[in-house]
């Protein structure tokens, strides 16, 4: 931030001081939002409670130290707020300029997965380990390329003025670099992360004011899609059963079913105020598995009760109502593409996350937004952040 | 202020985007809504829930509380060994089902590995013994012998034995203090079954799947009070069952001690006569079969005469209760369940049914009291009695002139006997009685407490049988089919017997009456029966229910509850034929068929009266029988296969009585070496720590042949005639 001549709001505003700048009525500061930004704060220091909370006797996972974990997310939510500053400084219009390169780099970043780079972790072939005890997840970074290639490609002539909608040459060309890294992380195979990308690119494809039938047609192929899927045999029973278990555990008692059943014992058995941070058995006794990362809402539920998951709810709520906002208050439909597929994602993810949790929603490996334990994902979402303020940074100040 | 181009916004995209908050709003108000059915509306559900998922009970096993002898000295205690046992859910979750971890296991337990393997196999219909009867979710014992060397092999590489422990653990443990054994009486404990919780679920003593419960002797009376109260842990554990806390506890109860009335120093002594009376019996020659004595069984009780507490009960053959701790081994249980070993697990003092000879012949000397014969008048004793062509003889075909009932039985004279019973059978209506017959022979048998239970506190006791004529009816209709099919006119003895008892086998013949009238033919007692007789006779009349049970005492010594004797009603005979059968065994004693074994006896000081019985069994040799008593103390022995009453059961039972009161065969007391010159009257005491505090006790030694040499004062071996039982 002390690079004030880098850091330009706007190219054609005067030169001034970094503290005027920064307190002026068109600073920076003050045209940030800040019920997105203290929302993800909030998350990110439950998460950070939660994570603690569910680690701290995990001692196979925490290498005997009960920071463990608590001490990564908060180094993780720091990288990710350098990451989101960082983001806002740029700017996403220079980073339109630099999509291209994203979008490549994201490829080969996922591509190396399916190298001898890759490593396994919970079934899915999509990690890249850096050493030191990290690791990265590609396909967190590429649901972001994918809604800036696609917003790119679609708003250009929109934004230009030559086009009222983006016609169909340039929806099947977004949706055919969305689909070239979806396949690569089918391949992985990451089915949570590609069920992402899909709404994400429905989300895209809404906010571009594509043709209607691009979006009926999208969501009719996948919806035929899957009932071919079903009806063609290709998934051993076992792995409909996984499917369907969270509605029925007994279908895979040992594996998902268990998940699901202790999963909705946790968050059930916390009531409306919750057993107290630490006093949850079921937490403390280690019976949902994963629940750092995916099975994080747990810990609320069992811990906090009602009103402390309801808060997460709430402030989940926040911050996508305002991207909502940001979406519509801003003028150039790269900006509204950008924010939809962002909300689309923040949406769907702690949707089917929260949702598998409370056994509404089948069982997948996706983290919950800022609160879940995990590097990529906390930077992916942290970045998107800076994506939407950097939007409503630029947005047309109203006269 | 910004050059962004202002044609972003159609209304396609405005509406599209207020779609998806729309969108957006109901998604968090589905999470929100399934949030509150969840932990509000099924919020207590789950609660239960989680509680279950999470709480695991540990069971401390009470410790089992001591089977004490009448001074302290424990029967039956507890000592810590190290036991190494398997968990069968562990070992099942292996590949090769635990047989490698058993492998191991055998190499170091110096066992075979098919012994390892038969001990943790569980019980089923097939499965031959040695088996796992408890729970399988328990740990199974595969021994309580580790030594510490073992153990720690075992500790040191848990990976190499998994689901295998190695604890220091309180085991049953029968020390047999001066060689009481006791065995029978004592009885033995073994793993719950699934039933049995089943049972006890409900009740104010529930069982937990580690229990052991009593299965026979006193273990198994006594069992609730002896056995305490588990304790119960409840830990909070986390899905590997580690232990994250502590919840609700349930103290442990320890069990209280079971003082008994038996003193273990002539415990000692009566096992060891009874014994040495069969081993001795089995170098004397039956003259009936020409070979020697089998002694194949035997029993022996002492009661107190005035309130019928067990001082002492034995039984042979026996075997060592602690075979039964942690499981008994396959080779053990082979041992005592085979046909040559004469099942050492009954308990033949309260078991072993029997024709009681001429013992019995108190009781129909009271009945013709009854039925108003005169107790001192005169009864012809002839050396056989005839009807009916069948002739009846007396023993060793001995004749007596006219004598008294006293004499008689003094003399155990038959005949007299056979003419009493003959005469109440001519009386009752013989073959066919007209009128309800009042068979007061068979009615006072019945009031002596026979064909019923003394109600000893021991599981198992039989009843015997009085052969009146209902007992013929039922048991002709039990068997009639069988004889009729088999029994044949004219044939072999047995297909006689057969015929003859399916044609009239229903009916009271006048030989069943002779026989039954001096404890004969199908009259059957069991030796505390006759115990209880005998010792009643001496206190005046009241017949106790013998019991071992004196008192039970906590385990921390403060509470005393005594066990009172009960009776189970009088003799039936007045006081002045009461007195006068006391005083025609006390001839026995003195000049009557027990005299010969009662040379030297101090007569004055401790009055003794005896009845000698030698019952003849269809096919076996002779029942030895011998009923005694003091004013304090009662023994009766008694010895299948093993001779005269007298001959094969005098000398033990005087050498109980020696023990007892410290005499010599001379007759010279030395109260110093007594056991007992009154039945122990106190109570041990137990400190509030548990301790106990016993005399020790020493084997006993017995006698040296020239202490058994006969007195010079007793004069010569009694004449033949004098051995007439």
């Amino acid at each position: 931030m002390q690079t004030a001549n880098k850091f330009s709001v706007s190219r054609y505003a005067p030169e001034r001081g970094t503290m005027a700048k920064l307190t002026s009525r068109d600073s920076v500061l003050r045209r940030l939002d800040w019920p997105i930004l203290l929302s993800a704060l909030a998350l990110s220091f439950i998460g950070a409670l939660l994570v603690w909370s569910a680690t701290r006797n995990r001692t196979q996972l925490n290498q005997g130290d009960p920071y463990y974990f608590l001490i990564r997310h908060a180094l993780n939510t720091g990288i990710g707020l350098v990451l989101m500053i960082g983001t806002v400084w740029l700017g996403h219009r220079t980073l339109r300029g630099a999509v291209p390169i994203l979008y490549g780099l994201s490829l080969v970043l996922i591509l190396a997965v399916l190298t001898p780079l890759g490593a396994t972790i919970n079934g899915a072939h999509a990690w890249i380990v850096i050493g030191g005890g990290f690791s990265l997840q590609p396909s967190e970074f590429v649901k972001i390329t994918i809604i800036l290639v696609m917003a790119m490609l679609l708003a250009t002539r929109v934004d230009a003025g030559d086009l009222v909608h983006p016609d169909h040459r340039t929806v099947v060309k977004a949706l055919c670099l969305a689909a070239a890294p979806m396949g690569i992380v089918m391949l992985m195979p990451d089915l949570g992360s590609v069920m992402v990308m899909v709404v994400i690119v429905l989300g895209v494809l809404l906010a571009s004011g594509a043709s209607n039938r691009w979006v009926v047609g999208l969501m009719g192929s996948g919806a035929a899609g899957a009932v071919l899927i079903w009806q063609l045999g290709v998934l051993d029973e076992y792995q409909i059963n996984r499917f369907a278990a969270f509605a029925n555990p007994e279908l895979d008692p040992a594996g998902v079913g268990y998940n699901t059943n202790q999963a909705r014992i946790a968050i059930g058995s916390g009531g409306l105020t919750g057993s107290g941070l630490f006093k949850g058995s079921q937490t403390t006794g280690q019976f949902v598995p994963e629940q750092q990362t995916d099975f994080v809402f747990t810990v609320a539920g069992e811990e906090l009760g009602f009103l402390g998951a309801g808060l997460i709810l709430v402030l989940l709520g926040i911050i996508l109502w305002r991207a909502c906002m940001i979406a519509r208050e801003t003028t150039e439909l790269y900006g509204t593409i950008v924010c939809a597929g962002i909300i689309a994602w923040f949406a769907f993810q702690a949707f089917e996350n929260i949702g598998m949790t409370l056994g509404i929603m089948p069982v997948a490996g996706l983290p919950l937004p800022f609160v879940s334990y995990g590097g990529s994902s906390m930077f992916a979402v942290w970045v998107a952040v800076g994506l939407l303020q950097s939007i409503r940074v630029q947005r047309p100040m109203s006269a | 202020m910004t050059n962004a181009p202002e044609t972003g916004r159609t209304s396609r995209v405005r509406i599209r985007l207020v779609i998806m908050q729309v969108l957006l709003l109901s998604f968090l108000c589905t999470l929100g809504g399934r949030l509150w059915y969840l932990q509000v509306r099924n919020g207590a559900e789950y609660y239960h829930e989680a509680k279950s998922n999470h709480v695991q009970q540990v069971v401390q096993p009470a410790v089992r509380g001591s089977i004490l002898d009448a001074r302290g000295v424990p029967l039956a205690d507890n000592e810590t060994r190290l036991v190494v046992s398997a968990s069968r859910t562990a070992l099942m979750k292996m590949k090769d089902k635990g047989k490698g971890v058993l492998t191991r296991l055998a190499g170091v337990l110096d066992m075979t590995p098919q012994d390892v393997m038969n001990k943790v196999r569980v019980c089923d219909s097939q499965t031959p013994k040695p088996c796992w009867n408890g729970s399988p979710y328990q740990p199974i014992p595969v021994t309580t012998e580790a030594t510490t060397q073992q153990a720690l092999q075992i500790r040191e590489r848990p990976e190499e034995y998994p689901g295998i422990t190695a604890e220091p653990t309180a085991v049953r443990r029968y020390p047999a203090p001066g060689g009481a054994n006791t065995g029978q009486v004592l009885g033995y404990l073994s793993p719950v079954t699934d039933d049995e919780i089943q049972k006890a679920k409900n009740t104010n003593s529930p069982l937990l799947r580690s229990d052991q419960v009593g299965r026979f002797g006193l273990e198994r009376t006594y069992d609730r009070t002896l056995r305490g109260k588990s304790g119960v842990t409840r830990y909070e554990v986390d899905n590997l069952g580690r232990v994250m806390g502590q919840a609700k506890n349930d103290p442990t109860v320890a069990g209280a001690h079971l003082v008994t009335s038996i003193d273990a120093r002539v415990q000692g002594v009566a096992e060891y006569e009874l014994n040495a009376a069969m081993v001795e019996a089995r170098k004397q020659i039956d003259r009936n079969t020409g070979v020697p004595y089998k002694a194949d069984a035997g029993a022996v009780v002492v009661l107190e005469s005035k309130t019928g507490r067990v001082v002492a009960m034995a039984s042979m053959p026996t075997y060592d209760p602690n075979v039964w701790v942690g499981g008994i081994s396959g080779k053990d249980y082979a041992k005592l369940t085979a046909k040559e070993a004469n099942v050492p697990l009954m308990n033949r003092a309260i078991q072993g049914q029997a024709a009681p000879g001429s013992i019995f012949k108190v009781i129909p000397t009271a009945a013709a009291v009854n039925a108003g014969y005169d107790f001192d008048g005169d009864y012809p004793c002839p050396s056989s009695y005839a009807i009916g062509g069948q002739v009846f003889k007396n023993f060793e075909s001995q004749g007596h002139g006219n004598i008294t009932l006293g004499r008689a039985l003094e003399v155990s004279c038959d005949t007299v006997f056979y003419a009493l019973g003959h005469q109440q059978w001519i009386k009752d209506g013989g073959l066919h009685p007209k009128k309800p017959p009042a068979e007061i022979f068979y009615k006072t048998a019945h009031q002596f407490g026979l064909g019923a239970e003394t109600h000893v506190d021991l599981p198992g006791e039989e009843k015997g049988r009085v052969p009146d004529r209902a007992w013929k009816q039922k048991f002709w209709q039990a068997n009639k089919d069988m004889w009729c099919k088999s029994g044949k006119k004219g044939g072999t003895y047995v297909e006689l017997l057969s015929y003859e008892n399916c044609l009239e086998g229903n009916l009271m013949r006048a030989g069943d009456a002779i026989n039954y009238s001096i404890g004969q033919g199908d009259t059957l007692v069991t030796p505390i029966q006759m115990a209880t007789i005998y010792a009643a006779i001496s206190n005046g009349g009241t017949m106790w229910n013998p019991t071992i049970g004196k008192a039970v005492i906590s385990a921390d010594g403060k509470h005393v509850e005594p066990i009172p004797p009960q009776s189970h009603g009088k003799l039936p005979m007045t006081e002045a034929t009461r007195v006068k059968i006391n005083a025609a065994l006390e001839g026995v004693a003195t000049r009557g068929t027990a005299a010969w074994r009662f040379g030297g006896w101090p007569q004055k000081q401790i009055p003794m009266h005896a009845k000698t019985g030698t019952a003849e069994v269809y096919g076996k040799q002779t029942t030895s029988w011998f009923a005694t008593y003091t004013e304090d103390f009662t023994i009766v022995m008694t010895i299948s296969q093993g001779g005269t009453g007298s001959g094969a059961s005098g000398p033990a039972v005087r050498n109980i009585y020696n023990a007892i009161y410290g005499l010599s065969m001379s007759g010279k007391q030395d109260t110093e070496k007594a056991f007992l010159l009154k039945p122990e009257a106190k109570l041990p005491t137990i400190g509030p720590d548990g301790t106990i505090d016993a005399p020790d006790i020493k084997p006993y030694v017995p006698p040296s042949p020239e202490d058994l040499a006969p007195p010079a004062l007793a004069g010569p071996p009694a004449p033949p005639a004098a051995r007439q039982d």
